[in-house]
């Protein structure tokens, strides 16, 4: 897939969480990984790329087509996405299988039957076998990550978003719920994936999207950024995190 | 295996301990009750009391049906209040603010007479309707607040979940919001329902022959007052009490950690 921002900005109240942001990635970019500090505007983007947010001004294109700025044209791209997010994510009054199957039925017109059955089969597929009656409180963090992975997946959505989607969990979760996200990539899911995991995006990235401030200071394949990243701001970035590991 | 019995005889002897200290209870607090009244020397006339029974039981009766109807409008009246506090529109949210406070902070006798002497006459309304309008929204008022607060405890990580896996705004009301704060607002509706069933009593100044106004006028008639007014306590207790235990047992069927 291709993406594409030209001059997009969004404010927050005074605060501008993107700020002009340009960047247009490679034709067959199949996982593009956001990177930067915290409060740089990753998840922002990520956002705004999902249709969950509008920006204020400036476009946004998905393989040349152009994302809506109307409410309900957002909510028809939405539905045509899968999101994960840093946590509670579930719903924790329904089961892991209702809460994969329930937006089946209301919001993709399975039959209740299809819905369970494409529940069942996905909570599988993520390891979570056993595990469909549970409410999220009585599953692990990374359980409750691959349930909601499970979630996303359910629609066969044209992009998977992940919003720092390992940030609350411990390492050995943080391990299951990418093993999970790097056999996704490598059975051609198409991935935006915000994450501080800089040795994970290094794996299974094609593209980096680097931002700083609100402003995307870099933007190029992920063998060419981990190289040599251009700009001082995303090498000062790489070290510090590569310093205690 | 032998854990489940374990825990069977486990719920059996909490259910034993709970029956022995309920029994207790009862008897020292019936006892203690006992004394004080033979310490007043109270002349009881129960006699005088049971000719009037069928009428304590038609003001009774009155009493359930005026409250029932009102219970089910009032629960609309908050839901209505509480999403008119939330709408977008100013005037909308102004307004259900304006009569949320309005009708908390007046008394509910004043909003009665107006209600029957004003609006009755001016639309040619039924009493009893009235009365049950008015009880309905004077609860809703405080019910539209309980909603309130349960609905804005849900965060904005359930709302923003809701809208990615592509709920429309109502489906989100539906099926995130009202299931997740229906749990939340139980226990304080509970108490708001067992306070319309007391407050119905003020029916009595619009002339609803409800059952505090039945005990009146026996009282008056047969020269009684507590054995009028005990059995009306009662009464209000086997009618309150049921509600309070079928609420207790919808809060254990939502129950759920979050």
């Amino acid at each position: 897939m291709r993406l594409e921002a030209h001059e997009v900005t969004k404010h927050f109240a005074h605060h501008a969480a993107l700020d002009g942001a340009n960047f247009s990635t490679a034709g067959d970019a199949g996982v593009v990984a956001l990177l930067g500090p915290s409060g740089g505007g990753k998840s922002t983007l990520l956002r705004v790329l999902g249709c969950l947010l509008v920006p204020d001004s400036g476009d946004v294109l998905i393989d040349g087509e152009k994302l809506p700025h109307d409410e309900t044209g957002a909510l028809l791209a939405r539905r045509r996405n899968g999101f994960v997010f840093q946590g509670y994510n579930l719903f924790p009054h329904l089961s892991a299988l209702e809460n994969v199957a329930l937006p089946l039925r209301c919001v993709h017109g399975l039959t209740a039957d299809a819905a369970e059955a494409r529940g069942v089969e996905l909570l599988a597929r993520l390891g979570l076998q056993g595990q469909e009656k549970k409410r999220p409180a009585e599953m692990s963090g990374g359980q409750q990550q691959r349930a909601a992975i499970a979630r996303a997946l359910a629609p066969k959505p044209r992009l998977l978003l992940l919003d720092e989607p390992t940030s609350a969990l411990d390492p050995v979760m943080t391990a299951e719920v990418l093993d999970v996200v790097r056999e996704l990539a490598e059975g051609g899911q198409q991935i935006v994936l915000a994450t501080h995991e800089v040795s994970f995006a290094r794996r299974v990235a094609d593209w980096v999207i680097f931002l700083a401030a609100g402003r995307v200071e870099e933007s190029s394949a992920a063998v060419d950024f981990f190289e040599s990243p251009d700009s001082t701001i995303a090498q000062q970035y790489l070290e510090g995190l590569s310093r205690y590991r | 295996m032998r854990r489940m019995e374990l825990e069977k005889n486990n719920t059996k002897s909490e259910i034993a301990r709970h029956l022995l200290w309920g029994s207790v209870l009862f008897i020292a607090v019936g006892a203690g009750l006992y004394f004080a009244f033979s310490a007043v020397h109270y002349r009881w006339n129960w006699q005088g009391a049971w000719a009037y029974r069928q009428e304590f039981l038609r003001g009774l009766g009155m009493t359930l049906l005026a409250s029932l109807a009102a219970m089910v409008l009032s629960v609309l009246c908050g839901v209505l209040f509480m999403l008119g506090r939330r709408a977008h529109l100013i005037p909308v949210r102004l307004f259900c603010a304006g009569i949320v406070e309005v009708v908390r902070g007046t008394p509910l006798l004043v909003q009665l007479l107006v209600g029957y002497y004003v609006v009755a006459n001016l639309f040619g309304l039924d009493r009893l309707l009235v009365g049950i309008f008015v009880l309905a929204i004077f609860e809703g008022a405080y019910l539209s607040e309980i909603f309130r607060g349960a609905v804005e405890s849900i965060g904005a990580s359930q709302r923003e979940s809701a809208r990615a896996v592509g709920f429309s705004p109502l489906q989100t009301y539906q099926h995130v919001i009202f299931p997740q704060a229906l749990r939340r607002a139980l226990p304080g509706t509970t108490g708001q329902l067992v306070s319309l069933i007391k407050d119905s009593s003020l029916l009595s100044v619009i002339g609803i022959e409800e059952v505090v106004q039945k005990v009146r006028s026996m009282n008056s008639a047969a020269y009684t007052s507590l054995e009028g007014y005990l059995p009306l306590a009662v009464a209000y207790l086997l009618v309150t009490l049921p509600l309070s235990w079928w609420a207790r047992r919808l809060e254990g069927r939502f129950a759920y950690e979050t």
